[in-house]
């Protein structure tokens, strides 16, 4: 199983400058397993990531996506979406 | 006008339909209750002491004279509430208590000092003008020049701004810096034809909302306390007010009031703290009100803003790279919606190569609320003129530049993923197929265009359903209505239940009576508490049809649901209609009632193209609008009739916004126009009937096809306007607002 993260500009600091991750997070994955996995690569990425107010998974933004869970071939971006008027 | 894609007959009895409001009466005869209508037994009225500084350090605070004076019942301070700092509490819970109270800095001229309840609100104002306050004035920053300017007076000492790699070891007034790119942009600037760079500047705009904050608070013996007020979201102001009080959240409930108007700026709490706190120890209900110049001084605005954006384009009119800077205060507290801004930027655009950087700062102004689509149009007002000056420098039609250019669904998004489904094309070319767009320009005259984006938004919702026992239905939820919500609502629950719209009361509950809502914003109560609703209907629909199968003795999988009424598929039975099966409710398992509690998906972004017409007098500086057209794409418009007024409503506030609209300040900090004389919004002669498009590109993922309308229609106008203007007397306006002055010293530049 095969998922793209990409990185915002912000967080490339951690990963040396890369901007798009591929991971491997197996069957049922969700978001709250990439950002562990993530995290354990680029070590301090994931309290960013937690923060992220929402998740992009293969173009549908999601808000509270923690738990939510991520396809095979997925594409995945962590986005600070804000409140709206 | 409607353009619809593909099936212009949606086979819907009741979406789409124009339906008499179900608040109209009672706001039409005075009916209806409004923040500041409620009068309670007993009932004290509270004035807030406001800053008179920009920027000051709180000496002391003596209430002992207010205190003393009679009728006076209860003086506040920051005192009263508790310390989040100490109590550790995240910056952004801190923020909202430091701004509802100043505790030991004053960062803006009208941050609240203290609050008085008493009995006349005359002698509330008195006591408050005789609270002694010492200050020590402070150096202030005003814009974002002064406020990232080497030296600049610090309103939070210890700032260091994030979203900087590495990390600043100094503090300064940048809260956060966010940061989207992709491509080359050096050899996008290389392929391209021409070039135009440009720097822009935008002034704070209020909401502009006719209500002003008004609240009322009764504080029982218990601890419990009961909050009536007008707000984008009671939940919201529950939860914000009993973190500034330091309550559990169940200590507090809020009814909510009729709302006239909000636009985002009635999303924060302002004086409901206050009166709980006033009321709490007073021993009696207390309401406080706003003037129109607190409510200037002391609530929204949205940012001010500098800019710069260079664009390259070839003379085919593909955009080949383009670089935004923008720099927007955030008022006194950090979270100016330039994250926002910086990801809508572009998102008209299909681009290669790009960068956009955005700088949160702090001034010494009332800190920013949301306003429609927060951020977007500023940014928009700099990107569509610089996308306007290529088209007219390659002399490229603007629809068509745009055309070439435009994000449709599997575009990657400036801000990062693909786009879905979504209808940029289909609202540029309802306005080059608009009679409007070939209607013949006179002397002075300009025809302007740009475009807009915003996200719209999904988030938690909630919703229950009760069948009465006539089979009329009330459906609830704890959404406020300021655009047609409850209209709409009504018209999705009438089309899934197959009952007339007539035969259904929508109600907006208090915070003990519907589960939980987040607020009236980010154009997502159609989307998001519409799917509660229809969800809760379709539970209604599944325990009715079990209901019919008991009372004919069948299986479930016998029994349909049609046109309102149980029909068994072999025909052998006559129908029960809603109201058949309700009266008889208690035979078949009791009261009839469904709820739903969702976090919404499938939210729908939101794209619109307008079209401005302006004449300019080159004498005097006046510019009017001659036409104005907007398309915009609504998914599905469940109420055709409030769309319009929403993309009408949207369309005058950014015409007011760019002609005339702007917070001025003295060099003293003290905010020189407040009142509505001295701050012109637009008003009906200023305006002419502003024609309408409704595109419908429907949502795949909302089951009527919702996107949300209330924010995108704010965007374009600025930039619509500048574009007008100048192709009217061909002068490039720079700064908003445009009013006759500036526009009268560009042309005399110009010249």
């Amino acid at each position: 199983m095969t998922v793209r993260v990409h990185l915002a500009s912000a967080l490339r600091g951690f990963s040396s400058g890369e901007a798009d991750v591929e991971l491997d997070p197996g069957d049922g994955a969700t978001v709250q397993r990439l950002i562990r996995m993530l995290d354990e690569r680029f070590p301090g990425i994931g309290e960013p990531l937690r923060q992220a107010s929402s998740v992009a998974i293969d173009g549908e933004i999601i808000a509270d996506a923690q738990y939510e869970s991520v396809p095979d071939g997925a594409e995945v971006h962590f986005l600070d979406m804000h409140q709206g008027g | 006008m409607t353009v619809t894609e593909d099936n212009p007959n949606t086979g819907y009895k009741w979406v789409g339909t124009h339906q008499i409001r179900p608040d109209g009466l009672d706001k039409v005869t005075g009916k209806a209750r409004f923040g500041a209508d409620l009068v309670l037994p007993g009932m004290l009225h509270g004035r807030v002491l406001r800053s008179p500084h920009a920027h000051a350090r709180i000496v002391s605070i003596d209430t002992s004279d207010a205190e003393a004076m009679e009728g006076v019942r209860a003086v506040i301070t920051g005192a009263d509430f508790p310390d989040l700092v100490e109590a550790g509490r995240s910056t952004a819970d801190i923020a909202v208590a430091a701004n509802a109270m100043a505790r030991d800095k004053v960062l803006y001229e009208g941050h609240p000092v203290a609050a008085v309840a008493a009995t006349t609100r005359e002698l509330a104002a008195a006591a408050v003008k005789a609270i002694k306050v010492t200050y020590e004035v402070l150096g202030h920053v005003l814009t974002v020049d002064e406020a990232m300017a080497d030296g600049a007076p610090l309103l939070h000492d210890g700032m260091i701004t994030n979203g900087v790699d590495p990390k600043p070891e100094t503090p300064s007034n940048v809260a956060a810096k966010t940061t989207f790119e992709r491509g080359d942009l050096d050899k996008g600037f290389a392929e391209a034809d021409m070039v135009v760079e440009r720097e822009f500047t935008t002034k704070p705009v209020h909401q502009g909302y006719i209500e002003p904050h008004a609240a009322v608070a009764d504080c029982g013996q218990d601890g419990r306390a009961t909050l009536w007020c007008s707000s984008q979201g009671h939940f919201a102001m529950r939860a914000y007010a009993c973190t500034v009080l330091g309550w559990d959240t169940g200590r507090l409930k809020v009814i909510p009031a009729e709302i006239g108007g909000g636009f985002g700026g009635k999303t924060v709490i302002y004086l409901e703290p206050l009166a709980v706190r006033l009321s709490q120890k007073a021993g009696r209900p207390v309401k406080l009100v706003m003037d129109r110049d607190e409510v200037f001084r002391a609530t929204g605005p949205t940012s001010g803003s500098r800019m710069k954006v260079k664009m390259g384009m070839t003379n085919e009119g593909r955009i080949t790279a383009a670089q935004v800077w923008l720099a927007f205060e955030a008022g006194a507290f950090p979270g100016s919606p330039v994250g926002a801004a910086s990801m809508c930027a572009l998102a008209c655009y299909d681009l290669e190569n790009f960068l956009i950087e955005g700088y949160d700062v702090v001034v010494n102004k009332p800190r920013v609320a949301a306003y429609r689509a927060p951020g977007a149009p500023i940014s928009a007002f700099a990107v569509e003129s610089v996308v306007d000056e290529l088209a007219k420098g390659i002399g490229m039609d603007p629809i068509d530049v745009r055309l070439a250019n435009a994000a449709k669904e599997g575009t990657q998004a400036p801000y990062g993923p693909k786009m879905p489904r979504v209808g940029l094309i289909e609202t540029l070319e309802a306005i080059k197929n608009h009679p409007n767009y070939q209607a013949e320009l006179g002397p002075n005259q300009g025809r302007g265009v740009a475009c807009g984006f915003w996200f719209n938004a999904g988030m938690n919702s909630s919703a229950t359903v009760h069948v009465n026992e006539d089979g009329t239905v009330t459906v609830v939820t704890g959404s406020p209505d300021i655009g047609g919500s409850r209209q709409s609502m009504a018209l999705m629950a009438a089309e899934t239940l197959g009952i007339a719209y007539d035969r259904i009361r929508p109600v907006v509950a208090d915070t003990e009576t519907v589960g939980f809502n987040d607020v009236t914003g980010g154009s997502r109560v159609t989307l998001a508490t519409g799917a509660a609703v229809v969800e809760s209907c379709e539970k209604v629909i599944e325990s009715l049809r079990e209901r019919a199968a008991k009372t004919w003795d069948c299986e479930v999988d016998e029994v349909e649901w049609v046109d309102g009424q149980a029909q068994r598929s072999d025909g052998s039975q006559p129908p029960l209609s809603l109201g058949d099966l309700a009266s008889k409710a208690g035979r078949t398992g009791g009261p009839i009632s469904a709820n739903a509690s969702l976090n919404a998906r499938g939210v729908g972004a939101g794209y619109s193209t307008q079209m401005a017409d302006i004449e300019v007098d080159p004498e005097t500086g006046v510019s009017r609008i001659v036409r104005y057209t907007t398309a915009q794409d609504a998914g599905r418009a469940i109420s055709p009739q409030y769309v319009e007024g929403q993309f009408q409503g949207g369309v005058a506030q950014g015409i007011g916004w760019a002609l005339n609209e702007e917070y001025v300040h003295g060099t003293d900090g003290r905010m020189q126009n407040q009142s509505f004389l001295d701050y012109r919004i637009p008003v009906a002669s200023d305006l002419p009937m502003i024609d309408t498009v409704i595109v419908e590109v429907p949502n795949p993922a909302h089951p009527y096809g919702v996107r949300g309308v209330g924010e995108v229609g704010i965007v374009p106008p600025m930039a619509a306007v500048a574009n007008a203007i100048n192709g009217a007397i061909g002068v490039r306006m720079e700064a908003l607002p445009m009013s006759p002055p500036s526009i009268l010293a560009a042309v005399n530049d110009q010249s």
